[in-house]
């Protein structure tokens, strides 16, 4: 789960990570009125969205004067902010974040990440920041400083030091580099995050560490003990279709092409989209009716993937352990009943009580399109599109 | 022999007496897998499915002599019990459970190596569909009688997928020694490399198929395995062709993040190191078949 900047380095802060002044806003008056609360004579205006590569997307303005805040704002409330991490439709902005600017002689790169090699939490560092880490990666690969935490003993002082050395700092910025380092790891780990990123960490003319900008990410499956945490999740900035499919029970992530998947298991939902793929369509989206999927989660799920209006046929997919196959076809039959449905459904079924899910599928007098195999299936499925004018 | 789990292995459920553990303990049992219990803090003296419960694992393990636990036990307590299991003595534990948080496991795997190797305890999973040695036991939540017993062994992060395999070679008269999930998570107790291990040393295992999927680095690591040191042949599958980098595919650990880490750049690892790949999901069995028959006639 993503949050917002601001937040991030409301958190980070907390912890002990130096971060500029700044005030949150919900309109341009607020901003105006944040750039003059913060006194000074310059400003950033940062839109918020769970995005990066907001400043080449227009979402962020230096700015000299209040009303230059304020105008600027008003630029960015309500609008779709569209990056390169973002798909066509962007993101919504809906608050902004006004900051007393930084005067910056150096911009580094620090980032905290799950290893999954070493399975252990990784520091990734650079001496040169501001671009994107994989572009770091890529560009300036010996730059990347990297350090594993053992989770028995945590992030020790000599590690922190060594780092900070690495990076080429020097006298108090030392000790203001380790208790950055410290600060992060504490946060990560108390809070169950799954990422930790500041993009730019800058020194700044006066010599000093300043965290520019803060990326937090959390692990869902901690959520449970971190109410404070779940209660920063902004719907606004999710795709709603995968939101309220998450809400029922259903994993989903929305695609491009135009066969709605219904699949069992994460594995045969990939294996089927690619499966699809391979026989010349394109997939719709991804969807996981999870293990005990009962008739009317899978109507659920069938609104789910109808609420894509790109989609011309539905690929229904089991391989029943934990589900039940006539629970699932006793699903297919209500969906299509209950919503009407005309476009050709595809269904393979196979695994638990499955000659009693075919029996009803056959016996339900509509228009279902049975297949045994997973290739049968994929074929019927590309089969069964209306054929477009070429 | 298979791996992991035969007919005699002695086998406890922790967290038999829950609805969901009791359904698949009933279906262990009725399998012929030799569950002689099951743990349940706070029901130590009841029994369930004509097994006793205990309070602990230290005392089911030192009551029956268990030697493999299945863990049914919710998200926010698996990895405790886990560990309890490692403590009590248990020699391998299958965790079905889906959603255990990422520093749990973190925790969990520096914890399972504070102890020396002759007692060091396996862990397969979590959120994996469990282990099946075909006609002989099973731990976990697979339907059983898709699997023909036989002598290719089976390893894949996905269950469904993994029921899938099991079904293409078994319409082609191919069994199966033993199955393995190792699950669908970022962090696992074993990895692709770890699975493929056991099977080279079985001598009941002829052959392996291995499903992966885009995410994590297992996959190449098991590459480089299969191409040093294992004498049995291998064939592939990964999927999540058609995944878009960046975005978690249902699986938490299903998400490309990295070089490497997609299904093309997978494929690509596995083929230089010597592994037949099935080009699509629906030719895993045939592809095991042809590699079967070659070996024969050569």
């Amino acid at each position: 789960m993503d949050i917002h900047e601001y937040q991030a380095k409301e958190i980070l802060a907390r912890f002990g990570v130096p971060v500029p002044r700044g005030g949150l806003a919900y309109s341009p008056e607020q901003a105006g009125y944040r750039a003059r609360e913060l006194g000074g004579s310059a400003w950033v205006v940062k839109a918020q969205i769970h995005s990066g590569g907001r400043g080449a997307a227009g979402g962020v303005k230096f700015c000299r004067t209040a009303d230059e805040v304020h105008s600027f704002a008003a630029t960015l409330f309500g609008k779709q902010l569209v990056t390169k991490q973002t798909d066509a439709n962007g993101k919504g902005v809906y608050r902004v974040w006004v900051e007393a600017a930084s005067d910056i002689a150096q911009e580094m790169y620090l980032g905290f990440v799950l290893d999954r090699k070493s399975e252990r939490i990784m520091i990734v560092a650079s001496a040169h920041g501001g671009m994107e880490i994989e572009d770091l990666a890529e560009n300036d690969p010996t730059s990347l400083r990297r350090m594993t935490i053992d989770p028995a003993v945590g992030l020790t002082e000599f590690q922190a030091r060594e780092l900070a050395f690495q990076l080429g700092l020097k006298g108090g910025q030392i000790a203001q580099m380790v208790t950055t380092l410290r600060a992060c790891y504490r946060a990560y780990r108390d809070l169950d995050a799954v990422m930790v990123e500041i993009n730019p960490l800058v020194i700044t003319r006066s010599g000093d560490l300043v965290a520019l900008d803060a990326k937090m990410s959390f692990d869902t499956n901690a959520l449970f003990r971190q109410p404070q945490i779940a209660e920063l999740r902004d719907r606004s900035q999710e795709d709603p279709r995968e939101s309220t499919a998450g809400d029922h029970g259903l994993s989903y992530v929305g695609l491009e092409g135009d066969i709605g998947c219904l699949i069992n298991g994460a594995g045969l939902a990939m294996a089927t989209m690619d499966m699809i793929k391979l026989a010349g369509g394109e997939p719709a989206n991804f969807l996981d009716i999870g293990g005990g999927a009962s008739p009317e989660r899978v109507v659920r799920a069938f609104q789910t993937v109808l609420a894509d209006g790109n989609v011309s046929v539905i690929l229904v997919n089991i391989f029943a352990g934990i589900n039940r196959c006539d629970w699932v076809a006793e699903g297919v039959v209500q969906a299509y009943r209950q919503l009407g449905l005309t476009l050709p459904v595809v269904v393979r079924l196979a695994g638990t009580n499955v000659a009693e899910g075919k029996a009803i599928i056959a016996n339900s007098g509509l228009p279902l399109i049975s297949a045994d195999t997973l290739a049968e299936a994929a074929a019927a499925a590309v089969a069964a599109r209306p054929q477009l004018a070429a | 022999m298979a791996i992991l789990i035969t007919e005699k292995t002695r086998v406890i459920v922790q967290g038999m007496s829950g609805r969901i553990g009791g359904f698949h303990a009933a279906d262990m049992i009725r399998y012929g897998t030799n569950v002689v219990g099951g743990v349940t803090p706070g029901k130590g003296g009841e029994s369930t499915l004509d097994r006793p419960l205990f309070n602990t694992v230290r005392e089911a393990v030192e009551a029956t002599g268990a030697e493999a636990s299945l863990v049914f036990v919710p998200p926010p307590f698996a990895a405790d019990a886990i560990m309890e299991a490692a403590d009590a003595g248990i020699k391998t534990a299958v965790c079905v459970t889906d959603g255990i948080p990422s520093q749990d496991m973190m925790r969990l795997k520096r914890f399972l190596r504070r102890y020396p190797a002759d007692r060091k305890m396996r862990l397969i999973g979590p959120n994996c569909a469990g282990v099946i040695s075909p006609g002989k036991g099973f731990m976990g939540i697979m339907p059983p009688h898709i699997y023909r017993p036989g002598r290719v062994g089976i390893v894949g992060r996905s269950g469904t997928l993994g029921y899938e395999a099991a079904s293409q070679m078994d319409a082609l008269g191919i069994g199966v020694s033993t199955s393995v999930g190792i699950g669908g998570d970022p962090i696992n107790g074993s990895s692709f490399k770890d699975i493929l291990q056991l099977f080279e040393a079985d001598p009941e295992t002829d052959a392996v198929m291995m499903i992966g999927e885009i995410g994590g680095p297992q996959e190449a690591e098991a590459a480089e395995y299969v191409r040093d040191h294992m004498t049995k042949p291998v064939v592939a599958y990964i999927a999540g062709l058609s995944a878009p980098k960046g975005r978690k595919m249902g699986h938490a650990g299903a998400i490309i993040s990295a070089f490497g880490e997609s299904a093309q750049e997978k494929v690509e690892i596995l083929a230089a190191a010597g592994i037949t790949v099935a080009p699509n999901p629906s030719s895993m069995g045939e592809t095991m078949a042809r590699m079967l028959a070659a070996r024969k006639a050569a």
